[in-house]
């Protein structure tokens, strides 16, 4: 009996501890089973699709098959990584990848990556021997494609693997399925609307973090899908037209500013940065000399060389320092009063010591004189002259969308002083008079300054939007520019009209054609107006002649020329630069035809 | 009482045959009811644990009712014949113990199971569940009670005998429930509290010593019992997943099939050990309510029929074996509720697993033997 008492008095301790745990601490037990079970996963959504004008993709997303590894489901991970290796090729260098992603935050049981990109051999060679390999996962996910490789790497962009530095900036939760951020160009600047919303869903799983059910999804939205000015035909045909020289392309329709085409020379396949690269190649893409990963279209500065005359003989026009009909007489080199330095005419040599003679404005811009400008120049007003020139947009950045442009130097007085500690000399105005000296354009730049002549002083912005299902949280319309003030309309046809003997004037006689006439005017359909610019890379010194031959490759001058056409009523401007390609009338104007035919010619077969 | 008290009362057992089949063949009514109503209950839990695996449940089913079988064979054979035949299965027992130490089959890191070629293997330790109780009691029955100081030392022998062989295979879980079995005996003779005390007292003294002689893994269990968060992946695991399901099944539970612990595979040893949680879990309080009702009723109806009993072996063997059930229920819940250090102990006649539902029907096979056929 009393043992009868003793076993209750023990029931009744179990009873109690059984009150205690199924109601007293029924919620806490409750929520820590829900817990147990109960992951949510989040879900990334599709980056928004890339289109060009004509709806040619130029960003896609395409599965990618890679392999990742649960940790806590592996017990012996160097065993684990002996059996995959006498199954597939993993690196050295995977595995150190694998080490350091395994070190950043994660939730439990989230399969790390250690093999990023899997072929289809590889998939299925993994799929027979699937039992022996515990923890092993391949999984398929969308990635960023490029369709066009190399093509559009500086107009579109890359996207790159999301790094431990972007988790610090980006919305943990928003970006926590995503595997890429944009890093350039596009991609970059319309991030938060390619993006898209994450989704998620509640699995349960079990012990083994196995998923066993789907209790609840909420799909990601896909990011919004953007069409963009550039024109792929285009974009193709002013890469053909560069070849494998480095250099820039950029092209602008003249109307909106939109960017047509934008090459920039050599360029890099985005898809690399998709698929993962080695250190080596990505050392030997970031430290080549060519700069592969750097747009020199919106980045690089360069001095503009004669590309500025149209712009200072306007500011002359407008200052009243000169008229269409003041002539003066170029000898061929130019003297500051009272000072001994020789500027030269850009056709001086030992042999031709002449000049170009008789020369009024017109002359000046399809002879391309330095001696007219290195006058004008000197009779103008440094900081007026630069208020002017800043109307077409040199130094400063006016494009909508357009991130990491550089501002490019228009130099003032101002500027001078500060910057480098000394006063304006007048030979500061000689040099900028014919765009060398401390002045220094972007391709993306001139490209715009092109576009303002072709408007005959209207202005516009360049952007590479042009339409969107929905607005874009990025895209904030600027106010529109005004209109280049001080140049009569009558100024700016003149302009046009001299500009268009650039390239139009010719069987005129040694010395009196237009400075392109040679290379791109002789067979060419529509009226085309141009400049073309020679800009120094380095100073030539008194007295030396310049031989290019004798000059080291990256130490050669570069060719410029800008353009737009149809020269009365016009499409598109744009902007060539060839890298110490020497002379701009030779080498960057037959670039500029090549692309600008490639636009006008259908137009105008089609009308 | 003699045996000639109980040849005296065989007429009088014959005249009751015509009361039913169930007394004929000398089954309790009672106790069979509340033990089928376990076993019941315990299978329709198996069949939520294993869900599809009807093989497993099949085997189960199986296994019950060969133990059934062995407790309808026990309760037919004359009390006397238990007396009788103590000492020899006790010996035999302990030869097997030898035996399984010497050339016993490994599993798991222990030695516990006999295999002779044409007969199923067994684990002899279980049968000592039966042999010890039944040879103290053997020893005690003869000698004045309560027992002198000297009878408990050689009750203790024959206990620690045995025990210490199954500790050694490793088994600390079986070794301390045979000891229990034996000790169990000496208690229901009337062993004075106040020894009981005393022992109590030296154990407490001698446990830092006793935990240098703990295997690493025991040591661990027991650190783990105070705080199971310590190591929440590792020895902690088990009784935190084990109190999470029972504690989330609250008042009547998820259900069965529906429990999330034991069908995802949280909780380690579902259909075995752990069966409890499942039940907590599914069932919820009331289910436990319930089993441990039912457990209640299986030990005052054996613990009424050992003050029945005819002399002081039956009353021994009886009482100490329905303890033994007792304890067994009680270490289990108390363990997977987290009272109790894990040691393995099944849950008496729901476990999965048929050694012990053999010797524990078999064992009430025994107590209803003991039954007087007047009782009732």
């Amino acid at each position: 009996m009393a043992l009868f008492v003793v076993a209750t008095v023990l029931v009744m301790i179990l009873v109690g501890r059984l009150v205690q745990l199924q109601i007293f601490e029924y919620a806490k037990y409750r929520t820590r089973s829900d817990e147990n079970r109960i992951q949510v996963e989040p879900l990334a959504p599709p980056r928004g699709l890339i289109y060009d004008r004509h709806g040619v993709l130029l960003a896609d997303n395409r599965p990618q098959l890679s392999l990742s590894i649960v940790r806590e489901r592996v017990s012996d991970f160097d065993a684990l990584v002996g059996e995959l290796r006498a199954l597939i090729d993993i690196s050295d260098g995977d595995l150190a990848d694998f080490g350091r992603r395994l070190e950043r935050r994660r939730r439990p049981y989230e399969p790390v990556a250690l093999k990023l990109v899997l072929s289809e051999d590889e998939q299925a060679v993994l799929a027979v021997n699937r039992h022996r390999l515990k923890g092993v996962e391949v999984t398929r996910q969308l990635v960023r494609n490029y369709p066009f490789d190399s093509l559009f790497s500086h107009a579109v962009g890359s996207v790159r693997r999301v790094s431990e530095q972007d988790l610090q900036y980006l919305d943990p939760v928003r970006y926590s399925a995503t595997k890429f951020v944009g890093r350039r160009g596009v991609e970059r600047f319309y991030e938060n609307s390619l993006h898209g919303e994450v989704g998620y869903r509640r699995v349960e799983t079990d012990a083994h973090g196995r998923v066993r059910r789907e209790l609840e999804v909420n799909r990601p939205t896909a990011g919004q899908n953007i069409t963009l000015h550039l024109d792929s035909r285009l974009q193709i045909a002013a890469s053909a037209a560069l070849g494998q020289r480095r250099g820039v392309v950029v092209a602008l329709d003249t109307r909106s500013g939109g960017v047509l085409a934008m090459v920039s020379n050599p360029g890099y396949d985005p898809n690399a940065f998709v698929l993962g690269m080695s250190s080596q190649q990505f050392a030997s893409l970031s430290q080549s000399r060519d700069t592969p990963l750097f747009n020199r279209a919106i980045s690089g500065q360069y001095a503009p060389g004669s590309i500025f005359k149209p712009v200072v003989g306007l500011a002359g026009l407008a200052s009243g320092a000169v008229t269409w009909e003041d002539e003066i007489d170029d000898p061929g080199y130019f003297q500051l009063p009272g000072q001994s330095r020789i500027y030269r005419d850009w056709n001086w040599s030992q042999s031709n010591t002449g000049g170009q003679g008789i020369t009024n404005l017109r002359r000046a811009i399809y002879r391309s004189s330095n001696v007219f400008f290195y006058d004008l120049a000197t009779r103008l007003e440094v900081d007026e002259l630069a208020a002017f020139a800043a109307q077409f947009g040199y130094g400063h950045k006016s494009a909508v969308d357009i991130a990491d442009a550089s501002e490019g130097l228009l130099p003032t007085r101002s500027w001078k002083l500060e910057v480098k500690g000394e006063p304006w000399y007048p030979g500061d105005s000689v040099n900028l008079g014919v765009g060398q000296g401390d002045l220094l354009v972007t391709p993306l730049q001139l490209a715009t300054v092109a576009a303002v002549f072709a408007n005959r002083g209207a202005r516009v912005r360049p952007r590479m939007l042009l339409a969107s299902d929905r607005p874009l949280s990025e895209f904030d319309p600027p106010r529109p520019l005004p209109r280049v003030q001080g140049p009569s309309a009558d100024d700016w046809e003149q302009m046009v009209d001299a500009m268009e003997d650039v390239v139009h004037r010719g069987n005129q006689g040694y010395g009196n054609n237009g400075t392109a006439w040679a290379y791109i005017g002789r067979d060419i359909g529509y009226r085309m107006a141009g400049k073309s610019g020679t800009a120094q890379v380095v100073e030539i010194k008194q007295g030396e002649e310049y031989d290019e031959e004798e000059l080291d490759e990256y130490r050669r001058k570069h060719a410029w020329f800008i353009a737009f056409a149809p020269a009365d009523d016009p499409v598109i401007a744009l902007a060539v630069l060839v890298e110490n390609g020497g002379a701009g009338s030779s080498v960057a104007g037959p670039v500029a035809r090549e692309v600008l035919d490639a636009y006008i010619l259908p137009q105008l077969a089609a009308r | 009482m003699s045996d000639q008290d109980f040849v005296r009362r065989l007429p009088g057992a014959a005249a009751m045959a015509g009361r039913g089949r169930l007394v004929r063949i000398r089954l309790d009514p009672l106790l069979l009811a509340a033990l089928l109503a376990i076993i019941g209950f315990g299978l329709i839990v198996l069949y939520s644990v294993v869900g599809g695996d009807q093989a497993l449940f099949t085997n189960q089913l199986v296994r019950m009712g060969l133990a059934l079988v062995a407790m309808v064979v026990a309760a037919q054979l004359d009390p006397r014949l238990y007396l009788r035949w103590a000492p020899f299965v006790y010996a035999g027992g302990l030869l097997l113990l030898v035996l399984v130490l010497v050339m016993g089959v490994r599993v798991k890191g222990s030695q516990r199971w006999l295999d002779f070629p044409g007969l199923p293997r067994f684990q002899p330790s279980e049968l000592m569940k039966i042999a010890v109780p039944m040879m103290v009691a053997w020893y005690l029955h003869e000698r004045p009670l309560p027992p002198s100081l000297k009878d408990i030392a050689v009750a203790l022998v024959i206990v620690a005998v045995p025990a210490g062989c199954i500790v050694l295979q490793p088994d600390l879980g079986t070794g301390i429930l045979v000891a229990g079995a034996g000790l169990a005996v000496m208690v229901l003779a009337g062993i004075y509290w106040r020894w009981i005390a005393y022992a109590a007292a030296a154990v407490a003294v001698a446990a830092p010593g006793l935990w240098y002689l703990l295997q690493d893994y025991q040591r661990q269990r027991i650190l783990t019992l105070f705080d199971p968060e310590s190591d929440p992946l590792g020895a902690g695991w088990n009784i935190i997943q084990s109190k999470t399901a029972i504690g989330s099944g609250g008042l009547y539970g998820k259900g069965l099939l529906e429990g999330t612990q034991s069908h995802l595979e949280f909780l380690p040893e579902a259909q075995t050990d752990f069966i409890i949680a499942v039940i907590g879990e599914e069932l919820g309080f009331v289910g436990v309510l319930f089993l441990l009702g039912l457990y209640m009723v299986v030990i005052g109806r054996g613990l009424y029929i050992a003050t029945q009993a005819q002399n002081t072996f039956q009353r021994l063997l009886a009482g100490s074996l329905t303890l033994i059930f007792f304890v067994y229920a009680f270490v289990n819940i108390a363990m997977v509720s987290g009272l109790l250090p894990v040691v393995g102990v099944p849950l008496p006649l729901v476990s999965y697993g048929g050694t012990s539902a053999i010797t524990l029907l078999a064992s009430f096979g025994i107590i209803m033997a003991v039954r007087p056929q007047r009782a009732w």
